[in-house]
């Protein structure tokens, strides 16, 4: 089957996907996830740099997807969150584990899984989803 | 640095949450639980999420072991991750685990293929780099995302989990030795492209697994000049939870000495990692100055004996990650119907 994503877009995002490298600037300190190369708030006179995230972080709401999308259909029902990320900035992402678990003020932190797959003989694509944070030790991203 | 010793920097385990019981299974197919449950000692398995496969129980797994070991990932040189269900033929997991942990480029990877196995191959060759210079810390893992053909006995037993040990100096186990016994011995097996294992049923025990756990115990003993009471523990592997009972007593081990590493009983075998998980268990419970004594075992078949002596490091190491028995206890049961669909055996459109 044809596949659905572009290989190369992949492996130029990979730094962001797999270990949730983002940039800040370092002129006034924002700091964006995904990373961006110019400031949003400096534009021309911000200078970004990568940043590393934790991926730690807290549920500000999220919803329950039962009507997944193309290629997504047999993970549904899941729950996809926004995420505001200890380091300031918010992301959306999926969260694991049982849905009834989720709920906003909850902590959360990144796990290493598959995101999805171009068909049955494409690309497997794995990045960053979040469980939540029961607080125990040796979970750091 | 203590000296030239080599050993065990840091070791990791992951375990997924879900877990079906033997009843459920026993349930579905028409068959006496009670009678399964005590002919295979072991009474649930452990069950991947979905979106889980070796590679991302490896990352989990390597991420505690490289908390423990208390190094930077681009200090690892070396990582061979041993699977019989690496998520691609042609594509090295060992690639993808490199870079979602930071650990490359600089760094030999490859994957390894020898059954149950191939976590313990790793772990010798890891031993060795060290030795020999060409890498300060080596990575050996050992995961599996093990399958059973519906209604087959492998079914109450197939299970999912992976071990990472880095191997470099200053350890918190040295490896005192290893040794390894392999023949061409035909008990299981799984060609190109099918789903599924096939298996030399009763022939998978005496000829294959015996033969060759007890061959390469025996074999490891006579080269330390050591014998069982020199151990306080004994770690197998864990095809279910019967065998490695019985091949420690042809060994020469008690049960007192087996007991803390059989964590098939509550999680099923995890092949690549079945060993290394109880080596793993026992990790988290062992004093400084313990021996450990380790066989592996292969179908194809073959297995690699290992002697560990715990150090006075583990005690500060083990609490820096979660441990065996955190991610064995921290678990959800799962019934058959959802277990089937996130297996990936019943496909939707």
């Amino acid at each position: 089957m044809p596949h659905t994503s572009s290989v190369p877009l992949f492996w130029r995002l990979k730094k962001s996907k797999y270990m949730m490298i983002g940039s800040k600037c370092q002129t006034c300190g924002s700091v964006f996830f995904p990373p961006r190369v110019i400031c949003a708030k400096c534009r021309s006179r911000g200078k970004v740099a990568d940043h590393q995230f934790t991926g730690r972080g807290v549920i500000e709401s999220f919803t329950i997807i039962r009507a997944a999308p193309e290629g997504f259909e047999n993970a549904a029902p899941y729950a996809v969150a926004l995420i505001r990320l200890d380091e300031g900035t918010s992301i959306s992402g999926q969260v694991v584990g049982s849905i009834e678990d989720v709920a906003a003020g909850k902590r959360v932190r990144p796990v290493f899984r598959r995101i999805t797959q171009d068909g049955d003989d494409g690309l497997i694509h794995y990045g960053i989803k979040w469980e939540i944070d029961d607080g125990s030790a040796g979970t750091e991203a | 640095m203590s000296g030239e010793e080599i050993g065990i920097v840091g070791y990791g385990c992951y375990v997924p949450r879900f877990r079906i019981k033997v009843e459920e299974i026993a349930r579905v197919w028409g068959e006496d639980a009670d009678s399964v449950k005590s002919g295979l000692a072991v009474e649930e398995k452990s069950v991947p999420d979905m979106d889980e496969d070796t590679i991302t129980i490896s990352v989990a797994a390597a991420k505690n072991a490289i908390l423990r070991a208390g190094i930077s990932p681009s200090s690892i040189g070396a990582l061979y991750i041993g699977s019989e269900s690496h998520p691609y033929v042609v594509k090295p997991s060992g690639t993808v685990v490199s870079d979602a942990l930071g650990m490359g480029p600089d760094i030999m990877v490859a994957d390894f293929e020898f059954a149950c196995k191939a976590g313990t191959a790793g772990v010798q060759c890891c031993y060795s780099h060290v030795k020999a210079g060409l890498a300060d810390y080596a990575m050996a893992i050992g995961a599996d995302t093990a399958q059973g053909r519906p209604g087959d006995a492998l079914e109450y037993t197939a299970a999912a989990g992976g071990v990472a040990l880095i191997m470099g100096r200053d350890p918190l186990a040295v490896l005192e030795g290893t040794y390894s016994y392999t023949t061409d011995t035909s008990d299981f097996w799984r060609r190109e492209g099918q789903d599924y294992p096939s298996h030399g049923a009763r022939f998978t025990g005496k000829p294959a697994y015996f033969k060759h756990v007890i061959s390469a115990g025996k074999g490891l003993l006579a080269r330390l000049n050591a014998k069982p009471t020199d151990f306080q523990y004994c770690v197998l592997h864990m095809p279910n939870g019967k065998f490695p009972a019985t091949a420690a007593q042809q060994l020469g081990f008690t049960m007192q000495q087996l007991e803390p590493s059989l964590v098939v009983r509550k999680m099923g075998n995890c092949y690549s990692g079945s060993s290394m998980m109880g080596l793993c268990a026992v990790l988290d419970v062992a004093k400084p100055g313990d021996r450990i004594f380790m066989v592996s075992y292969g179908s194809g078949a073959g297995s690699d004996a290992f002697a560990w002596r715990v150090t006075d490091k583990i005690a500060e190491r083990r609490e820096r990650a979660r441990k065996a028995a955190d991610y064995i206890s921290d678990m959800k049961y799962i019934d058959y119907a959802t277990y089937v669909r996130m297996r990936g055996k019943l496909k939707g459109d």
